[in-house]
Formats: C-alpha cells, sequence, structure tokens
C-alpha cells in the first residue's frame, strides 16, 4: 500500500501552510506613505493628528488612513502622485520643527506582520528609483589616517623631549624620523614600539628612522574606512527622507545604494559624493598676512583664502573640527536676512569653545569648509592619464575654504551661528553635510542606474503575466497529458512557487525583473521531476506491474536521476551566486532556492497527493496516468 | 494520452556520425559567426550610458541624433527601442566627461520636446564594465569545472567528458545566435546562458542515468544498442520536459517584455540545442570514447583480486 505515516503528511500539510502564511503578505502590496517625525522642540500627539486631517481635507487630497506610528504619524495614500503633493503640503504647513519623508507602507494586515511575514523587497527594476554603485577612495583613506598618525608621533616625541631633526611623510607613505644622537632614536624606538603598535618600524642611516603601516593597520585602516562611510552615507539618505533605501558594502571597497522613487537624481549625487567638514581655527592677527604671502608664513601658522580668494593667516591648530558638531539647522539672520547656519557642539567642542573664546574676546575665529574632491586626471584631450601601473591616475584635491571670521565678541558655549555662507539652498546643504557627518573617504560613482517608476510598473506586470500565462499553460498541458496525475502535478507545482515566495519572502530577499526568470524557470524546471517519475510508472505499468508497486517503483526509481540532473543545475546557480552580482545574484538566489523547494513539492507533495487519492485502495485495477 | 509509445529501440547510435555532422556544421556556423561578427555587449559589459526616453509621439531617432551632434555629442547612437515613441540613447564611456551626462542631454531632449519622459538611465563606469565581463568568464569556466568534478565523481570521466562536451556545445551555439543576429548581450542574458549551461547538463545525466543501468539490467547488447535503448525509453520524458519548460519561456519570450526578451532568448535556443545536444552528441562521444560494461558493471572478482 502507498501511504505514508501521520507524521509524514502532517509535516507536508505544515511546511505548505506555513508557506502560504509567509507567502501571502506579497499579494498586498504597499501604499505610498508620509512619515512625520518632530524634529527639535516639537512633539507629535494627537494635536498633530488633527491639524495634518485638516490640511488634507482643506487641499482636497484624499488619503487611506492616519495612525500614529512609534514617535510619528504616517498618512497612506492610494496613489504616488497625492503622497508628493501631500508631503509638499504638510512639510510647508507644519514649519521647521518637523520632518517629513516619503515611505512606502506595507498593506499586508497586522495579524500577518504579528507572525513575522513580511513581503519580499521589490528590486528598483520593478519600483523606480535610482542605484549607484560608489568606489571609495581608499588612498586618500589611507593617507588621512598617516597624516594623522605624523602628527601624533611628532607631538609624542615633543612631549617625551626626543628632540629630532626631521618628522616629515613622503608621498609613498613613508615617515621619515631623523636625530642628533643614537640614543635618541632607540628612545624613539622604544616609544614607537610601545604607543605605535601599527607602525613597523625601521632604522635609517645617518640616525634615521622609517616607519610605515603594518599590513594589519592597512586593514584595519581600510575596513574602519568603509565602515564610517556607510554610516555616513547611512545618516545622509536619511537626510535625503527616501523610503527604504538599501545601503550595502559590496567586496573590500565598495558601497551599493538605491534609492527608490528618487527623482531628483542630481541632488541626490550631489549629496552622496560630498566630503565636506568644517574645521575652527584662531585667526592670527600679530603678524601680517601681506608678508606670509610673499615670504613664507610664521612658524605654527598658514595661509588661507576666503570666497572671494582674499588671503587670511590661520593658526595650524584645529580647535575642534565637524566630528564635535551633533546638530546643524538653517535659519534667517533677523538683521541681515542673510542665511545662517546654527550649530550645536558636543561636550568637549562646547568646553574647548568656551576656554578658546573667554580667553581671545577681542580676537578673530575662522570657520573653515573642507572638502576633499577626487577625479580622474586628464590630459588636454580628456582623456583619463593613466599611471605605469597601467590604472587611471586619481587626484585628490582639498579645497579649504574660510566661510567667515568673526571677530569674538563674548565667550560662546555650545551653540553659535555661521553667517556669511550665500544662498540658502547654499545654507541648507551645508546643514545637512555638517549633520550627517564627514566620510571618511572621498566616494565616486562608478556605475549607475535609474528606472523611471512607470517602467517598474510595467517590468512588475510583464513578469508576473508572463509567469501566470507559462504556469497555466503547463498546468493543462499537464492535466490533459498525464490526467489525475498531470492536475496533482500541478498542484504540487504551485504548491512549490509558494513555498519559493515565502522562502524568498523570509530570507527578506530582493525580487528583481531576473529573479522572476528565476522563479518561472524553476516552475519549468519542477515540471520535470514530475515527468521523470510519471514517465517511470507508466515504464512500470507497461511492463506489467500492479498499479500500487508501479506507483512506488516509479516514485523511487526516478530519484537518483532527479537528485543527479538537480545537482548539476545547483552547482551553475552556486558559481552564479558566487560571482554575480546584483540582479544576477537575485536570480541564482532564485534559482538555487528553486531547485530545492521543487524537490520537496515534486517528490513529497506529488507522492503525498498521489497517496490521497490512490494509496487507500487496495483493488486498484487502473491509475489515471 | 500518450505521444510516445515506441515497442522498439530507436537506432539513433547508427547515425551517430550524421548528428554529431550536422551538429559540427551548427557549431562552426555558431564560432563564426562569433569570430566576424562578435557579441553585441551591451553597456553592463562595455561601459558607457544608456538613456531610455519616452515622447508622447512616435518620435524619429535620427532627428534627436542630430539634436545631439549639434550639442558635441558626436558619439552618441539613437534608436527606436519597442514601440516607435520610445528612444534609446548610447553614448560611449569616453564621451562621459562628467557624471551630470543624463541630466544635461536629457535638458536638451526636453528643450526638443517638453513632453518627453525619462524611463530609465544607466551608467556603468570603464572598471566595472570590464570587471563584469571577466567575472562572466569565470563563472563559465566554474560551472564547466565543478560539473567535470560532479559527473566523474558520480559516474567515469567517459560521461564527464561527453556531457562537457555538448555542453560547450550547446552554449557556444547560443551564443553564435546573439552574434549572427546581432542581439543586444546583457548580464541577464550572461546569467541566462549560464543557466543552460545546467540546464543543459541535467539532461545529460537523465540519459547517462539511464545508460548505467541499462548496462546494469541488461547482459547481452553491444554499447550502442544499450545507448539505444536509454535513448529512447528517456525519449518521452526528454520531449515532455522541454516541451513544458519551452512554454514557459516561450511566454517569457513574447510577454516579458525587452529586459527578459534576451533572457528568454537564449533559454529558448539552449533548450532546443540542449536537447539535441544531450541526446544526439554527448551519447556518441560516450560511445567512441571506447565505453564498456566493465566501466560501470563492477566485476564480481574485483574484491576477490585484492591482496
Amino acid at each position: 500500500m502507498n501511504q505514508y505515516p501521520w507524521w509524514k503528511n502532517a509535516f507536508i500539510g505544515l511546511v505548505v501552510l506555513l508557506g502560504l502564511i509567509y507567502a501571502l503578505p506579497n499579494l498586498y502590496g504597499d501604499n505610498p506613505a508620509v512619515e512625520i517625525r518632530a524634529a527639535h522642540g516639537a512633539t507629535v500627539n494627537h494635536a498633530t493628528v488633527v491639524q495634518v486631517q485638516q490640511m488634507l481635507a482643506g487641499a482636497q487630497l484624499p488619503y487611506k488612513r492616519i495612525s500614529r506610528v512609534g514617535k510619528g504619524v504616517q498618512v497612506r495614500f492610494a496613489r504616488a502622485g497625492v503622497q508628493l503633493r501631500a508631503r509638499d503640503l504638510i512639510s510647508q504647513k507644519l514649519g521647521p520643527g518637523f520632518q517629513t519623508a516619503l515611505a512606502l507602507a506595507p498593506a499586508d494586515p497586522a495579524w500577518l506582520r504579528a507572525l513575522g511575514a513580511r513581503p519580499m523587497y521589490l528590486g528598483l527594476d520593478l519600483r523606480g528609483g535610482v542605484h549607484f554603485l560608489l568606489k571609495v577612495d581608499m588612498h586618500t583613506a589611507l593617507r588621512k589616517a598617516l597624516v594623522e598618525d605624523a602628527r601624533a608621533l611628532r607631538k609624542a616625541l615633543r612631549r617625551h623631549h626626543i628632540r629630532y631633526r626631521e618628522a616629515r611623510l613622503d608621498r609613498a607613505g613613508m615617515i621619515h624620523l631623523r636625530f642628533r644622537h643614537q640614543a635618541q632614536v632607540h628612545e624613539a624606538q622604544s616609544l614607537m614600539a610601545q604607543r605605535f603598535t601599527d607602525l613597523s618600524v625601521t632604522s635609517a642611516p645617518d640616525h634615521g628612522l622609517h616607519a610605515v603601516l603594518t599590513r594589519a593597520a592597512i586593514l584595519d585602516k581600510r575596513h574602519y574606512a568603509l565602515e564610517q562611510n556607510l554610516t555616513a552615507l547611512r545618516r545622509r539618505v536619511n537626510e535625503l527622507g527616501v523610503a527604504a533605501p538599501v545601503i550595502q558594502q559590496e567586496g573590500h571597497s565598495r558601497i551599493v545604494v538605491e534609492l527608490p522613487g528618487v527623482e531628483d537624481i542630481a541632488r541626490a549625487k550631489e549629496i552622496l559624493g560630498r566630503t565636506a567638514t568644517l574645521e575652527i581655527h584662531m585667526v592670527d592677527g600679530k603678524d601680517s598676512v601681506a608678508r606670509a604671502v610673499s615670504s613664507g608664513p610664521p612658524p605654527g601658522t598658514r595661509v588661507y583664502h576666503d570666497r572671494r580668494g582674499q588671503p587670511i593667516l590661520l593658526y595650524r591648530r584645529v580647535l575642534y573640527s565637524g566630528d564635535d558638531i551633533t546638530n546643524a539647522s538653517t535659519g534667517v539672520d533677523p538683521q541681515s536676512g542673510q542665511p545662517v547656519v546654527n550649530i550645536t557642539l558636543n561636550g568637549r567642542g562646547a568646553a574647548v569653545n568656551a576656554r578658546v573664546t573667554r580667553r581671545s574676546v577681542g580676537q578673530r575665529m575662522a570657520v573653515v569648509y573642507v572638502e576633499v574632491q577626487s577625479h580622474l586626471k586628464r590630459n588636454d584631450q580628456g582623456v583619463p592619464v593613466r599611471g605605469p601601473d597601467g590604472r587611471r591616475v586619481r587626484v585628490t584635491r582639498k579645497i579649504e575654504q574660510v566661510i567667515t571670521a568673526p571677530v569674538i565678541r563674548e565667550a560662546l558655549g555650545g551653540n553659535f551661528q555661521i553667517t556669511g555662507i550665500g544662498s540658502i539652498r547654499q545654507a541648507r546643504n551645508l546643514a545637512l553635510l555638517l549633520r550627517a557627518g564627514a566620510l571618511a573617504a572621498p566616494v565616486s560613482i562608478i556605475a549607475e542606474r535609474t528606472v523611471g517608476p512607470s517602467l517598474g510598473a510595467a517590468n512588475i506586470a510583464r513578469g508576473f503575466y508572463a509567469t501566470l500565462i507559462g504556469f497555466l499553460a503547463i498546468a493543462v498541458f499537464m492535466a490533459i497529458y498525464y490526467r489525475v496525475f498531470g492536475f496533482l502535478a500541478a498542484v504540487a507545482l504551485a504548491s512549490n512557487v509558494v513555498l519559493l515566495v515565502a522562502v524568498l519572502s523570509i530570507l527578506q530577499a530582493t525580487l528583481t525583473l531576473p529573479g522572476i526568470a528565476g522563479i518561472a524557470l524553476t516552475v519549468g524546471m519542477a515540471i520535470d521531476a514530475n515527468v521523470l517519475i510519471f514517465e517511470r510508472i507508466r515504464e512500470e505499468l507497461r511492463n506489467k506491474n500492479t498499479p500500487q508497486a508501479a506507483i512506488a517503483t516509479g516514485f523511487e526509481r526516478a530519484m537518483g536521476t532527479i537528485v543527479d540532473s538537480n545537482m548539476t543545475t545547483l552547482i551553475a546557480g552556486l558559481a552564479l551566486f558566487w560571482l554575480g552580482s546584483g540582479s544576477v545574484r537575485g536570480f541564482a538566489i532564485t534559482l538555487c532556492l528553486g531547485i530545492l523547494t521543487s524537490l520537496f513539492s515534486a517528490i513529497l507533495v506529488t507522492r503525498a497527493l498521489v497517496n490521497a487519492v490512490y494509496g487507500r485502495r487496495r483493488r486498484l485495477a487502473h491509475l489515471g496516468i | 494520452m500518450e505521444f510516445f509509445r515506441i515497442s522498439r529501440d530507436l537506432p539513433f547510435m547508427r547515425y551517430a556520425r550524421t548528428t554529431v555532422f550536422l551538429s559540427l556544421v551548427l557549431f562552426a556556423i555558431a564560432v563564426a559567426a562569433l569570430v566576424t561578427r562578435g557579441l553585441n555587449l551591451n553597456v553592463d559589459f562595455t561601459g558607457g550610458t544608456v538613456i531610455e526616453v519616452q515622447f508622447p509621439k512616435p518620435t524619429s531617432p535620427s532627428a534627436i541624433r542630430r539634436l545631439l551632434v549639434a550639442n558635441r555629442y558626436t558619439h552618441a547612437r539613437v534608436e527606436n527601442y519597442g514601440t516607435a515613441s520610445k528612444v534609446l540613447i548610447r553614448l560611449p564611456t569616453e564621451a562621459t566627461k562628467s557624471k551630470a551626462l543624463a541630466v544635461s542631454v536629457l535638458r536638451l531632449i526636453a528643450a526638443h520636446d517638453p513632453g518627453a519622459s525619462l524611463r530609465s538611465v544607466e551608467y556603468v563606469g570603464p572598471e566595472v564594465g570590464s570587471e563584469l565581463a571577466d567575472q562572466g568568464a569565470l563563472a563559465l569556466l566554474f560551472v564547466a569545472l565543478g560539473i567535470t568534478i560532479y559527473l566523474t565523481l558520480r559516474f567515469e570521466w567517459r560521461f564527464a567528458v561527453g556531457a562537457i562536451i555538448a555542453t560547450i556545445h550547446d552554449v557556444v551555439i547560443v551564443l553564435g545566435v546573439f552574434a549572427l543576429f546581432h542581439v543586444s548581450f546583457s548580464l541577464t542574458v550572461l546569467a541566462a546562458v549560464l543557466a543552460v549551461l545546467g540546464y543543459s547538463v541535467n539532461d545529460t545525466v537523465v540519459v547517462f542515468d539511464r545508460i548505467r543501468e541499462n548496462f546494469r539490467r541488461m547482459r547481452t547488447g553491444t554499447t550502442g544498442e544499450i545507448i539505444d535503448s536509454a535513448i529512447t525509453r528517456t525519449l518521452s520524458r526528454t520531449i515532455m520536459t522541454h516541451l513544458l519548460t519551452q512554454m514557459m519561456v516561450l511566454s517569457m519570450l513574447f510577454l516579458g517584455g525587452p529586459v527578459l526578451f534576451g533572457f528568454a532568448l537564449a533559454m529558448t535556443v539552449g533548450i532546443v540545442v540542449g536537447t539535441y545536444g544531450s541526446v544526439l552528441v554527448a551519447s556518441p562521444i560516450v560511445m567512441w570514447l571506447g565505453l564498456t560494461r566493465e566501466d560501470l558493471v563492477p566485476r564480481k572478482s574485483a574484491a576477490a583480486e585484492r591482496p
């Protein structure tokens, strides 16, 4: 008799049921929504909800639902067009105390979410948006770390009264130290062995030492630069107010940024790519700027320029930098009508600010804007220049510009204003960049893809209908050709699609158009296992076996073949996953998982169904195959 | 219903020379197409910028091209895409001096026709493009290697060689079709080619599995007869499976839109060629490599012979 033990049937039923539950959220899609959060000084409460409701009603913008989500308010709309207009309206009317962001709110019911069932994430080719592949300029990152190390080293040598004749960093990234006596060399060596463990030190002629970063330190610094850039990019993207962005590391020095639904590509690029920070220096008012320009600045100072190109002499020492800034917002100076940026400092920055400004009332303090830009070096014809190793040469340019150098009127604390910025737009960008933190190393865009929202919707519809029609054609054909067995196989095939979608949803995989192709292909391949089994059963029947024996032998004999043939496809899928990226990887994941779910559905589910129909009958004379 | 009620084994191996010769001819044409015409690699591999613009009314590509050339984009290639009101603009990497390229091109077009809307932009830097091409080649190599190892372990080296030759034959013919008809070769198509690789071996394995089983069951018969029997017995399954998979793939080819077209085309050709290759190329090779019963059926005395 062909019967599974009860627990096996129960197990198969349970798996299929779980598959149904976890695949279900994908049917609901999502609503365009606007999220309102309190920025500073404001709170979101019931009054805010009522206020927003009245606003939307007044402007005749229909919404689906308004609800409090966490600390904010979420308004759902039926269409994206209404969403955009509502966002503009709300952010304009609520004022600067609130932040508004566009979002996509999954429309699945709460009980599914309570079970942890979530829909698959749709790739950009299906929902529209921008995809950037950014490359982190590791050379600059390492250089920055080395400059910092060299500075700390000089300071440590001075503090330990080890007098050096030379301590410089060369272009290749090596720190050259020279001393007068061998004793100093030894002292410096033991100091460095203790305190500068990321430098590997070798002795050089003429009482010298050479220090370079160790391999471990280089790896560490690269890792740090990447991590720090990821964090900064995440904050910037949040500032842009994009729904469900993706910011991921790819490989050792690349970052993928996906911004669904973003239309203003130029602004997105500008915000993502900039590496800006502020440095606060004291102005040297004692020495003449003109002499510093003509015959070199006095020790400890440097000539900077302001926006109009006027030279100004500043002390080299940085009082505090953008890292100490905890908040920055824009405003308008009531007296002059000029845009200003309001800055809030952290404890350290505030302490330094208070100490310095108390001592130096009447002197000037300079706010320097620092931005590192990196671009390909080009010759006169605009063709990229290649270095001796065949790689394109990159030039990094550090822009340092004095934004403003006001006279300190009184002792300052943790809050102050920067004036003299220019346009409101510039002020806004500066505030955003200061809030979001600086990138540890410059990034450049090495690939970019934009998909319009209409194309995304068309892609989904096409992929879905192609799969549906193909599935129906297969199901009908199977039912005609293999009759009862074919019908059962079609049911099992549907369970395969459900299971595959469920597994992809549980893994929170990104569905792309090639991913849909992968699902479709899996359907084609899953049916292969059933065809193999049914052909075997027919063969066994032809060999005058009893129907029950034919079923048992058919399934058993086909098993080895099915496993072998699927193994080879699995190998191809794994290679694709390993070497592919982006959408190809999506295809590979669906293909590999699809093979596993199809083994389950074609062998176990079909068998359970066949058992249910034929398994109990003792005197079975004929099979519907 | 049953299409194939074959009572006697069909003599496939008698015509092995003919079938393999036919394959060789197709293979030669594909190689010639690849060498002379080359693959029409798309922006994924070559790098550059592709902009897809939707116009409210049918628009001639040459007008857009004139507009672009007049504005210093001398290397722009413009063509209609899908319908007459959709236009695809390709710009090579050298023209991509600034990242704002797509934006400035769009501004030009918007000035020309305010109803135009952007459908998609794709920019691939040169370094990414060549890397993808390398990775693609590497993936092909690794898949071939992985499958060879698996088949050698599970079957016998002759099977592995036969399967790999048949598979390479399938893949080259698929690539040849893309070269011959100058169909755009994208990353998605490459994925499809790799899937064809897996799929076509899958099929070969089913036949091989039966050959091995036949050797164990059938006491008499030459290698050719045994292979004939294996192919005949699996013929129904082979054709059914391909027919069903082909239904799905054709559905994608006709309904999936331009993005899936290349993918579906590669699969369509791959399935047809793969069926032919696994049955009529892989099996003869195994036969000619001198497969005998002893290679598959462990001799009873083998254990006794050991010291």
